[in-house]
């Protein structure tokens, strides 16, 4: 047990547990509704990766803000936005969080303080940036977290956004979710360093690399970087090295990779698989518990996956809404 | 009652006004702060507001800009300055991608009250990467208003209604404009509405639509038709690219049945194009003659003094293409 696992309660620990088990089977039925063709264009899924959001989410309030690129319906659960208009938006209906404007790349929430969902590979920093520059700027105690895959960290923009925010000390936590594969490339030919985190350095920022696949140690590396942010000391950058178990997107096959590597990394390392050996050890959590939250989440992926299929396509006259605001 | 003030200083009362009035507005740009401004338009704004809401940036303009569109969805009002706008192309995807679709993509929730501003357009002598036009650039995306001020009325109610507008609105000024005078009513509540034309001066033979420096041209020209060939030209000041005010332009074309466009960029995909094409939709059957573009060559734009001056657009030029529509 790790040392911060003695500070969460049996509710946490049980709460944790749903949450990424909601992601994963989130993830499972997008896979399958896109198979049906009821999803169309880019569909990035986040098997694989869950301890990394619900990790980080578990010590945010509901002030803070977090933004992400095109990975994002993970993210959106974990803040609470409802899964049925994610999910709605996934399948291009009028009942998605973007009115089926947006898609699965591009999906926002003002009440959750989620700022997105952005396409562009890196574009999503600076404007993480700008999030945690507003806050300051209005001596909010709220942070922004700004997640970036490691395909991310070789943007120049990234740096660009690194360099502001420390030079003026935001309340910016900068997450690198490296799983290790930019698309097809691997971080060992993308990259110059084998480390990402030690690219915080060149920029005064206190840095640390995560194990992502054990949800205790990134809600302990998390919380160390909220507590040093909230201090005003400026900014934090953690990488947390995960493991996307599908390909980049529905459309990638996956060649760059061998089945055994992805075989390996699900027996050994699945991060909800461990999560639940740890808690049913360490918190006495029952086979009944357990299957009381697996019927829950299976009931809400049903009526999820309902209202994805039943909402109704947007009305054609919403080609021409929401332009610019007033008009 | 209104007072002479240059270009530069409307824009800079423009901003101190919308400043004093709204906490939530700042500046941020490279100079803007301690230097005055590369170009002295922020002149005195950080000893009135702190350098809280006057912030000098590094030099970084995909990274400023991506941060002041995140302040922007964050409910702040920022100004962002491009020194000149030659290096928005560093940030246009920001300006685009993140500010101009963010409203559309989120279903409406998420809007971005944002200004990009800085000189855009040729200045003098400096060669081809600092002296384009980004009208036409700008004024293509849904999703953002392009705005061109001429003269120091069009600076101070034109940023003014920017700033208070809730929309990405990118507003391109012109260097070589900054100095000059004009007058502009007085007050600090003088705002000119986004999207409308002025007419500069009445006419009834023919029609020439420009914006920004060239409209000098256009002006100038009009003086010599009337003088030498007794043609009473109707001169029009787009002031808006986007949302194009093609009710004033048509009605006017109706009245004069010939047209001419003046802009500094481009010809190929201009606004220059744009208008023809609308006229084209929209009154072709008024036409006496085809629609002409003076614009600035298609070329790089050349240091050489010599080549500089005819890359870009002057008065003779508009002239000619006067005379051309008129058949004199």
């Amino acid at each position: 047990m790790t040392q911060f696992a003695t500070a969460i309660t049996k509710a946490d620990a049980l709460k944790f547990y749903e949450d990424m088990l909601l992601i994963r089977r989130f993830e499972e039925r997008s896979a399958q509704l896109y198979g049906m063709g009821l999803i169309g264009g880019f569909c990035h899924l986040y098997i694989g990766q869950e301890a990394v959001v619900v990790g980080v989410q578990s010590v945010l309030t509901p002030e803070d803000a977090v933004i992400t690129a095109y990975r994002d319906h993970g993210h959106m659960l974990a803040c609470g936005m409802d899964p049925k208009g994610v999910m709605a938006e996934l399948t291009g209906r009028a009942g998605g969080v973007s009115k089926g404007k947006g898609g699965s790349m591009h999906m926002f929430s003002r009440e959750k303080n989620f700022y997105g969902g952005h396409g562009i590979v890196g574009a999503q920093v600076p404007l993480g940036a700008g999030l945690a520059f507003a806050m300051k700027y209005k001596q909010s105690n709220a942070l922004s977290v700004t997640y970036m895959g490691d395909g991310a960290a070789h943007q120049g923009q990234v740096y660009e956004a690194f360099n502001m925010a420390s030079l003026w000390k935001l309340p910016a936590l900068f997450i690198i979710e490296n799983n290790q594969y930019a698309m097809g490339t691997s971080v060992a030919r993308s990259s110059s360093v084998p480390d990402l985190y030690v690219r915080g350095a060149g920029f005064g920022i206190p840095s640390k690399q995560v194990d992502g696949m054990d949800l205790f140690k990134v809600r302990e590396a998390a919380a160390e970087a909220v507590a040093h942010i909230r201090a005003g000391k400026g900014p934090y950058l953690l990488e947390i090295k995960t493991y996307r178990y599908r390909g980049h997107s529905m459309s990638d096959p996956g060649n760059y990779r061998s089945k055994d590597e992805v075989e390996a990394m699900k027996t050994n390392h699945d991060p909800i698989q461990n999560f639940l050996a740890i808690i049913q050890k360490d918190y006495t959590v029952t086979e009944s518990e357990i299957e009381a939250i697996e019927t829950r989440v299976k009931d809400v992926m049903k009526e999820v996956v309902e209202f994805a299929k039943s909402s109704p396509e947007p009305e054609v006259s919403e080609l021409y809404t929401d332009i610019l605001i007033g008009e | 009652m209104s007072q002479m003030i240059t270009v530069r200083e409307a824009l800079r009362d423009a901003m101190a006004e919308e400043m004093r009035k709204d906490p939530s507005v700042f500046v941020m740009g490279e100079e803007v702060a301690e230097y005055q401004g590369a170009y002295k338009v922020t002149q005195g704004l950080l000893q009135e507001f702190g350098s809280t809401r006057v912030v000098d940036t590094p030099i970084t303009e995909m990274g400023f800009a991506g941060l002041g569109v995140g302040a922007g969805f964050m409910g702040l009002r920022p100004i962002v300055e491009f020194m000149t706008f030659n290096f928005s192309m560093q940030a246009i995807d920001q300006i685009i991608n993140s500010a101009a679709k963010t409203l559309y993509m989120s279903g409406g929730q998420m809007g971005c009250p944002i200004v990009f501003r800085g000189p855009n357009g040729v200045a003098s002598r400096v060669g081809a990467q600092h002296s384009q036009c980004y009208a036409s650039w700008y004024a293509h995306c849904p999703g953002l208003k392009v705005i061109a001020p001429y003269d120091a009325e069009d600076a101070k109610g034109l940023l003014k209604a920017a700033i208070r507008d809730p929309n990405p609105v990118v507003f391109l000024e012109n260097e070589l404009m900054y100095g000059r005078s004009f007058p502009v009513p007085e007050g600090d509540d003088f705002v000119l509405p986004i999207g409308k034309a002025k007419i500069m001066r009445e006419g009834s033979d023919v029609t020439v639509v420009s914006f920004s420096k060239p409209l000098d041209y256009a002006l100038q020209a009009a003086d010599i038709m009337q003088e030498q060939f007794g043609k009473s030209v109707e001169v029009i000041n787009l002031r808006t690219l986007r949302p194009l005010d093609t009710e004033t332009i048509i009605k006017s074309l109706k009245k004069t049945n010939r047209l001419v466009t003046v802009e500094e960029g481009w010809p190929y995909a201009g606004i220059g194009s744009e208008i023809a094409a609308q006229i084209m939709e929209h009154a072709f059957d008024y036409l006496d003659a085809p629609v002409l573009r003076v614009t600035g060559e298609d070329v790089p734009m050349p240091y050489a003094a010599n080549l500089e001056k005819l890359a870009l657009p002057n008065t003779e030029k508009v002239v000619n293409a006067l005379k051309k529509v008129c058949y004199v």
